[in-house]
């Protein structure tokens, strides 16, 4: 938030450090004056004991009180009429944007890019490459709570909310990558749901989509490819989609590429060959309530699989 | 006195909300749950309706946790495609008090894992036991035969009955309908 890296994030940036400096401001005069009448009131005690304000002070104490009200409905309203412009400037939709839907689930992101040609669209999951310099859409939903998507660097908050589409739009000026996390509390592992925005150069970010559009290439080590027979019949194609195989469900994220995202569980474990291991032998102890299941595979197999997984570059 | 008196009825106010904190387990790193190991007939060298023998419980059947995992996985795994959201389609329906192949745990049990003639598909490698116990948890909820308390209170489709924890308990009864076999 205080790095900000996109025109959206500057302008809520300097609203913040606005409001920062005036409230500071204000705070620094509230104790002043406290001081001050702490000090100027000290010995004047009358014979009960208790303080006795002089009458002609009257009349100042309403002018200062006036004056203080006066002064905070001004601050107010200032703020409201800049707070007011910062959300227009937000919510206008620039004409022509490269357009990503984001969904929601417990606890991923499903990323897909939008394409007028549906067998173009490009599906992978807690990761978004974006090209810089150009504004990009977020069409924002969830399948099953209410989620919240927030990369503070790049734009405010936006909820994701079951059965209704929400827009949202940045425009990332540095290419750099920028963690986002979820900001609604969505259940157990609400933490351990964070995405990383990769934005690059276009030329970069076009490159990136042509390979991730492809699908991978077929195993030839023998072990690989027994490894491509357990994904297959263990049930991990039961949830998960490798592009170019018979595995194309939807429920979890989609492997296509695997190996070329620096995270997996969703921003949880970095990916290691040793912590995909660790993830698909028992995903509940790194994630507790996620809602992949833990298979009892044959060590055999396990190698195998993971051969075959290391393959999905 | 009418201040620690106060002071007790606060304490108990507190203490039976605080009774309510700990509703179940979630039960997230236990050890799987087994399939059935005992032969489960389903249909009977005998005429007339199943006999109820076996009233084995399912292990998430008093579970609210597990039997919403089970909700959701009959959604992801497209069980209404067939069974429509449990009203009965090209699949028969799940929430009435007709179970061609029984309505005990096991004999659902075995129903999902093994699949049945006329479509329906064996789900034996395609899930792990665990998540298919949590579909008897949850497909046995639809028609009240699963305790009352744990039973999904809310159903995001149209359905044609009320919600599973409204639906009266039932009992498992001696179903099984003749010629079971070649109904759909």
């Amino acid at each position: 938030m205080f790095s900000p890296a996109s025109p959206q994030a500057q302008s809520i940036a300097r609203l913040w450090w606005w409001m920062c400096g005036v409230g500071g401001l204000i705070w620094l005069a509230v104790i002043a004056v406290m001081f001050y009448t702490v000090r100027s009131a000290r010995g004047r005690r009358g014979p009960d004991d208790l303080q006795h304000v002089a009458t002609p002070t009257h009349k100042r104490l309403e002018r200062i009180v006036a004056g203080a009200v006066f002064g905070t409905i001004l601050v107010l309203v200032g703020f409201l009429i800049y707070d007011f412009g910062v959300g227009r400037a937000l919510a206008q939709h620039p004409s022509r944007a490269l357009t990503i839907e984001l969904i929601g689930h417990q606890w991923w992101w499903e990323v897909q890019y939008d394409d007028p040609d549906p067998s173009k669209r490009l599906v992978t999951a807690n990761e978004i490459h974006i090209p810089t310099g150009q504004p990009v859409q977020f069409k924002l939903s969830s399948t099953d709570v209410i989620h919240s998507f927030w990369v503070p660097n790049l734009n405010g908050k936006r909820d994701l909310i079951p059965g209704y589409t929400s827009s949202h739009w940045i425009t990332a000026d540095t290419p750099g990558v920028y963690r986002g996390q979820c900001a609604e509390f969505c259940g157990l592992q609400h933490a351990k749901m964070a995405l990383d925005i990769i934005a690059e150069p276009p030329d970069q970010f076009r490159a990136w989509m042509a390979r991730s559009s492809q699908p991978n290439t077929p195993p030839v080590d023998s072990v690989a490819l027994s490894g491509q027979r357990v994904f297959l019949t263990a049930g991990c194609s039961t949830c998960h989609t490798i592009g170019g195989t018979a595995a194309q469900a939807t429920v979890g994220p989609s492997l296509t590429h695997l190996k070329s995202r620096p995270w997996i569980a969703a921003g949880t474990l970095r990916n290691t060959r040793a912590n995909l291991e660790g993830w698909i032998v028992n995903p509940q102890a790194f994630k507790p309530g996620t809602h992949m299941p833990s298979i009892p595979f044959q060590p055999r197999e396990l190698t195998a699989l993971l051969a075959y997984l290391e393959t999905l570059k | 006195m009418r201040r620690m008196h106060m002071h007790l009825a606060t304490i108990g106010v507190v203490a039976c909300t605080m009774l309510g904190c700990e509703r179940e387990d979630r039960r997230l790193n236990e050890p799987p749950p087994k399939p059935p190991v005992a032969f489960v007939a389903q249909v009977p060298l005998q005429p007339g309706p199943t006999l109820v023998t076996d009233t084995a419980e399912g292990p998430f059947d008093d579970n609210a946790f597990g039997t919403a995992e089970g909700q959701q996985l009959f959604e992801q795994m497209n069980c209404s495609g067939c069974h429509s959201n449990g009203g009965g389609g090209m699949g028969p329906p799940l929430m009435d008090d007709e179970w061609i192949y029984g309505s005990l745990p096991n004999q659902v049990f075995a129903s999902i894992a093994e699949g049945r003639t006329n479509g329906m598909p064996s789900w034996k490698y395609k899930l792990t036991n665990q998540q298919m116990w949590q579909l008897v948890a949850y497909v046995r909820s639809l028609s009240g035969l699963t305790p009352k308390g744990p039973r999904p209170a809310r159903e995001d489709h149209m359905m044609v009955k009320p919600a599973p924890n409204q639906t009266p308990n039932a009992k498992p009864k001696n179903t099984g309908l003749p010629g079971a076999s070649q109904l759909p």
